[in-house]
């Protein structure tokens, strides 16, 4: 179950012609999708576009309906191997993933699927994960399209532009046989807007269909000779008949004024930070009319030369914004305009940033300096913006003063333990070299754990410390979630450290869910689902894959997990040790146990809720206990002693009971504050008449404690 | 419709706290108010504790009806072109003013309590950033600012943080919405209607009165009633015998003292004290607020009254504690709730309160502390709300009786007479300096390994203070010592501070 629910957003893809749509980016798409007679989706989570995965997993009824196949691909190669069946058949079908990291690991697929060309559309819809908010390296999708012959679009961050985007994108596919990607940067992917639906379209080829009258053509296979007659093909046929459509469709947009001698080329899906940047220079307004040429990229590969000849003839330069490098648009434009011999100056990374997102403050900044020396006399509207009043000292103070929000775990996440244990075991044998893999346990290597070497990507992280495998006193520990596991790492991982006799350690974190991307279930999930096979459990596929040395144990028993952890990494036994380290994801598991909860509660059942507390009075303010859990819920408070000055721990109400602050007390032994306490709703007779029992007894004691203490109360006065 | 045609909204929180619920709300009340309305956000590793930006812009339909044409809409906020930002959290509101999106256009509306980010909460001392700092910027640096503990105003009203916001965005009339269409929001969006609402009542109460709340404090409890006459002869040696600037701290040294252990415990706490006071008097500290009487009296205080397994047990079964417990977790009234402690006591916490000369003999064999060491086994979980484990814990504290004998209590006196010791003959030549050795007791703090770890420390300090007292300002050098033990756990800091203390004065010499 995805940390989101679209039960609700899911029935608006039923919509029907005429009727208005609002919802975010990524919805927009599936229902574009389904008004465009898509037969297959397939794809990999990752943010931006989680989501999209889980509405349409959430859609399954209404794709059934339409007899469209919904798959959770095993990863992007998975996904993007999916397309084959657009190869022979005049099947639509679209995959997505999280770029460009899915983008790497599809692009074997890929790579085949553009050489042998496709008969039916082909889309691909890529969350671009750069900029702020991104979680991995900053690279560019661009060069995909580039080296495989894949077409790119860009469009306009608007509702209607993304949904006309599929449309086309389809179309383009077919009309130059060629797979399209659909590039979504992240806000795009979360912006709300609406746009007016069309009705939903059943394939009239089906998927049955092709299986029931398989056609094959030797001439599509990626083997020699056919692959050198698909180079051919890209160059002398799909090429041209892309371009002819791009132009016949008016897939680019020429905008804003048609006279002086600058203008403006930029990627369709920053062109609501450019017009606010002009508008901000007093150079256009509100609704994006301008008097500079705009020619806005919907479509950012191939290149489109007459376009470009034709907008760059009669200007003196143009501005060229293009996020990201290399600048292969701003390299192919010129050498466009230097075949053509026209003189207009191509002004990109000259005046932007080389690096890093184009925000529109990025923009606004460019803008001015480009129209300062190319059309300074636009300038003399150019509005002042309010400004802070603050002197350069305050401002820095307060720089200094805002705190860093790294990423951690959340209240509760089974995974923290796992790493508490992990800092107690170098306490115990030394630090030893931790190899990292992609999931939420990759925030270990911030604070306060500050653990892990390197991430290699998803799945990767057992064969990441494979060339670490020599004769020491020393193993290494390698960490992999059951996302990745599932990914790719029970091959490239598990089945590489069997293979080649590695003597170190694995800790596979199975919490059950792809958590990092929301939530999703994988093969091992062990809640039900119906439309997926779930409880695979991975300790099978590790014993089956060859390794012997295998513990299972549970995350939140601290003392266990550090046993288990020395012991795999000082047991006289040869090979792969693998420690399969178990407890359900907390969001997830409050998801479905919380209104459980709530209404045994109000059923009058007796339920007991777990929560932890720290004493004030016996805590000293030393903080171990954050530094080896990380907590959220686990804060400080001022120490209410007027001899201390350090503030005291205490966990707040966000408390869901997990026990890992009370367990580090004891494995770590540090300090008798922490407590346990149970709540009980709805009591028991028995319940009651103890708690009575109890606490007479308690008050009676309490009480000739407090009358003997009452004797030396210092009172009020001085 | 008059004024602007479009407003820029921007919200920043920390994951999980709900920003995007604000959004959404703001999207949908603009939508249901004659405006269009677009939201974007950066989810992702910020939803996971990171600080994060939702973004809404809001256009007024009547100003793109009347043009034909629809607005070109933001999708990230300028710096100097946003009308309001709401922070969930001062500090947010402090990077918001950091980015520049708060100007002299902007109505900022932020909640005044601290979400402590890690690198605050996980120092050994107090790590906490200077709120006062980011209050000041941001008054300055906004239009217009209202602030107030929204999270505590959302739960008393039981509902989330963001439905008070929205309340207070409601009563600040930043936007020219009006109440009963915020409220239909809440209602329309259909999730905890009623517990919203109250909220969002709150919020826009404090709009109206934003200053009001800010001034009221909590109330102090009353305790009631004069000292009484067990301990009037204390207070009196301490009215009679030291300068008025002292008394709140030894007054609560003198409390902590006999709650410790007895009134003749007390007694002995001002007996050193007085000696100290006419060191700081015959040193010139008048002039100086007793600065030495103070330092010295808050730390004896804390040394006196060591955290021994008979100290813990008394606290953890008090009736006080009994009514913190339940206030801290929340339990509704009448409710059982039942506490275990997570207790690990080791060898060496049981020599503590046995006999000097028998934990003297246990500690110096290690059969004998492996063995008992095999009865204490792993850390217990005792539970003090029910029989068994309150009376046990309850006769862990009856020994208090016998703790003078103890060989821990002896061990304390030693070290705390030779800290006294130190800091006497050190203040005739340099009074700054002796404070500082007397607040240096800060860096013993907590149990077992944490406790040894800190004495260790000041061990190390203590060791090389003929050499800090040669230095040209030894009192600096002293507290940059101590923040350097401060500073991690393995010792680091302090041993490179140690090692580049030393080798200055080698190359000096």
């Amino acid at each position: 179950m995805a940390e989101r629910s679209f039960a609700k957003e899911v029935q608006h893809l039923r919509m029907g012609d005429g009727e208005l749509f609002r919802g975010e980016g990524i919805l927009a798409v599936t229902k574009a999708l389904l008004q465009s007679g898509v037969s297959y989706v397939g794809g990999y989570q990752g943010a931006p576009i989680s989501h999209l995965m889980d509405v349409l997993s959430d859609a399954q009824n209404i794709l059934g309906e339409l007899n469209v196949h919904f798959e959770a691909s095993a990863s992007e190669a998975s996904a993007a191997a999916m397309l084959a069946a657009s190869v022979n058949y005049p099947l639509r079908g679209a995959v997505t993933w999280k770029s460009t990291v899915g983008t790497n690991v599809a692009s074997d697929a890929l790579a085949n699927v553009a050489s042998s060309g496709v008969k039916g559309g082909a889309l691909i819809i890529i969350g671009e994960d750069y900029g702020e908010g991104s979680s991995i390296m900053q690279e560019r999708s661009h060069a995909f399209a580039m080296k495989s012959q894949i077409w790119l679009l860009d469009p306009r961050p608007n509702l209607p532009s993304i949904v006309e985007a599929v449309e086309r994108g389809f179309e383009l596919s077919e009309a130059s046989n060629t797979p399209v990607m659909l590039e979504l940067r992240i806000r795009a992917c979360h912006v709300s807007g609406s746009f007016t639906a069309k009705d939903n379209i059943t394939p009239s080829f089906t998927l049955s269909d092709a299986m029931e009258n398989p056609t094959r053509d030797y001439s599509r296979v990626v083997l020699p000779p056919s692959s050198f007659v698909h180079e051919i093909e890209k160059v002398e046929q799909r090429w041209p008949a892309a371009i002819d459509y791009i132009k016949k469709h008016k897939l680019n947009e020429f905008l804003g004024g048609h006279k002086g001698k600058v203008g403006i080329i930029v990627q369709g899906g920053l062109y609501n930070s450019l017009i606010r940047a002009l508008e901000l220079n007093g150079l256009a307004d509100s609704f994006g009319e301008t008097d500079i040429p705009i020619y806005c990229l919907n479509v950012t590969y191939p290149p489109i030369k007459d376009e470009v000849k034709g907008f760059c003839l009669d200007k003196k330069a143009v501005l060229m914004i293009e996020e990201g490098q290399p600048e292969y648009i701003e390299q192919s434009f010129n050498t466009i305009l230097r075949n053509a011999d026209i003189q207009t100056k191509i002004i990109g990374k000259e005046m932007l940033p080389r690096a890093g997102e184009y925000t529109g403050q990025v923009l606004q900044e460019a803008i001015r300096k480009f129209i300062e020396a190319y059309a300074p006399k636009w300038l003399r509207h150019a509005p002042s913006l309010p400004v802070a009043q603050l002197t350069a000292e305050e401002k820095l103070s307060v720089a200094q003063t805002v705190p860093q929000r790294p990423a951690g775990f959340c209240t509760g996440c089974p995974e923290r333990p796992v790493f508490s244990a992990m800092k107690l075991v170098q306490k115990d044998i030394g630090e030893f070299h931790v190899s990292c893999d992609i999931g939420c346990h990759l925030f270990s290597i911030l604070p306060p754990f500050d653990i892990g070497n390197t991430t290699m990507g998803y799945g990767l992280g057992w064969a990441g410390a494979s060339a670490l495998n020599a004769d020491a006193s020393q193993r290494t520990v390698s960490i992999m979630g059951d996302g990745g596991f599932w990914h790719n790492g029970l091959t490239s991982g598990v089945g590489n450290a069997v293979f080649n006799k590695n003597d170190n350690v694995l800790v596979i974190i199975d919490n059950g869910y792809a958590a990092a991307t929301g939530g999703q279930d994988i093969l091992s999930s062990r809640p039900g689902n119906k439309t997926k096979s779930t409880n695979n459990p991975i300790a099978k596929a590790v014993r089956g894959i060859g390794v012997e040395w295998l513990r299972e144990v549970n995350t939140y028993n601290v003392g266990e997990m550090r046993k288990v952890l020395k012991d795999a990494m000082t047991t006289a036994v040869k090979g792969p040790k693998v420690i399969v380290a178990q407890s359900e994801c907390m969001l997830n598991r409050q998801r479905r146990e919380k209104p459980i909860r709530a209404k045994a509660i109000k059923d009058g059942k007796r339920v007991v809720r777990t929560r932890y507390g720290v004493d004030p009075d016996t805590c000293t303010g030393d903080h171990s206990c954050i530094r080896i859990s990380g907590c959220p819920s686990l804060t400080i408070r001022d120490n209410p002693d007027p001899l201390r000055d350090d503030p005291v721990a205490w966990v707040n109400n966000d408390c869901v009971g997990c026990g890992v602050c009370g367990e580090n007390a004891h494995a770590a032994i540090l300090c008798p504050s922490f407590f346990r306490a149970e709540l009980i709703y709805n009591p028991s007779f028995w319940d009651t008449l103890m708690a009575r029992i109890r606490g007479e007894v308690i008050a009676f004691f309490q009480k000739r404690d407090d009358k003997r203490r009452a004797k030396y109360s210092f009172g009020t006065a001085l | 419709m008059t004024g602007s045609p479009s407003f820029k909204i921007a919200i920043t929180a920390i994951g999980g706290q709900g920003g995007g619920v604000l959004a959404d709300w703001i999207v949908k009340l603009g939508e249901r108010s004659g405006y269009i309305a677009q939201s974007t956000s950066v989810p992702g590793v910020a939803q996971r504790t990171g600080a994060t930006v939702y973004y809404v812009e809001l256009f007024s339909e009547d100003a793109a009806r009347s043009k034909g044409k629809s607005p070109v809409l933001a999708l990230m906020p300028v710096p100097g072109d946003v009308d309001i930002v709401i922070a969930a959290e001062l500090m947010e509101a402090g990077r918001a003013v950091m980015r520049g999106f708060v100007t002299q256009q902007t109505t900022l509306i932020a909640s005044s309590h601290r979400d402590y980010a890690i690198a605050e909460k996980i120092t050994m001392s107090d790590g906490r950033q200077d709120a006062d700092s980011i209050q000041s910027a941001a008054e300055k640096s906004a239009g217009r600012f209202i602030q107030a503990n929204m999270a505590e105003a959302a739960a008393s009203a039981n509902a989330v943080i963001s439905a008070v916001l929205f309340g207070v965005l409601a009563g600040s009339g930043a936007l020219p919405i009006n109440r009963e269409n915020f409220e239909a929001t809440i209602r329309a969006a259909g999730h905890s209607v009623e517990s919203n609402l109250r909220g969002f009542e709150k919020g826009f109460s404090i709009a109206e009165s934003a200053s009001l709340l800010e001034e009221r404090s909590p109330a102090e409890k009353s305790i009631d009633g004069q000292p009484s006459p067990s301990v009037i002869p204390l207070l009196d040696r301490l009215k009679d015998g030291f300068p008025p600037a002292t008394h709140f701290i030894l007054k609560e040294g003198l409390k902590r003292t006999v709650d410790f252990q007895d009134v003749k415990y007390a007694h002995l706490y001002l007996d050193h004290l007085e000696k100290i006071l006419t060191a700081d008097c015959a040193n010139g500290g008048e002039a100086k607020n007793w600065r030495l009487t103070q330092a010295t009296g808050k730390h004896l205080a804390l040394w006196m009254t060591y955290d021994d397994a008979i100290r813990v047990a008394d606290l953890k079964t008090r009736a006080n504690r009994f009514v913190r417990f339940r206030e801290d977790v929340c339990a509704e009234e009448n409710q059982i709730v039942h506490v275990s402690e997570y207790l690990h006591p080791r060898v060496e916490e049981v020599c503590d309160i046995l006999p000097a000369g028998g934990s003297s003999v246990i500690l110096k064999s290690a059969t004998l502390k492996k063995s008992i060491g095999a009865v204490l086994g792993k850390g217990k979980r005792v539970s003090t709300t029910k029989l068994r484990g309150f009376l046990m814990l309850r006769f862990m504290a009856s020994l208090r009786f016998a703790r003078r004998a103890s060989y821990r209590f002896k061990l304390e006196e030693q070290r705390s007479n030779d800290w006294l010791e130190l800091i006497l003959s050190l203040t005739p030549r340099n009074y700054e300096l002796a404070c500082e050795v007397a607040a240096l007791q800060r860096l013993i703090k907590g149990y077992g390994d944490t406790r040894e770890r800190g004495l260790a420390n000041y061990k190390h300090i203590i060791a090389v203070i003929e050499r800090v007292k040669t230095q040209a300002d030894p009192e600096n050098v002293l507290s940059r010592l101590c923040d350097a033990a401060l500073h991690d756990e393995n010792g680091a800091s302090l041993h490179a501070a140690i090692d580049r203390l030393q080798y200055e004065l080698n190359a000096a010499e």
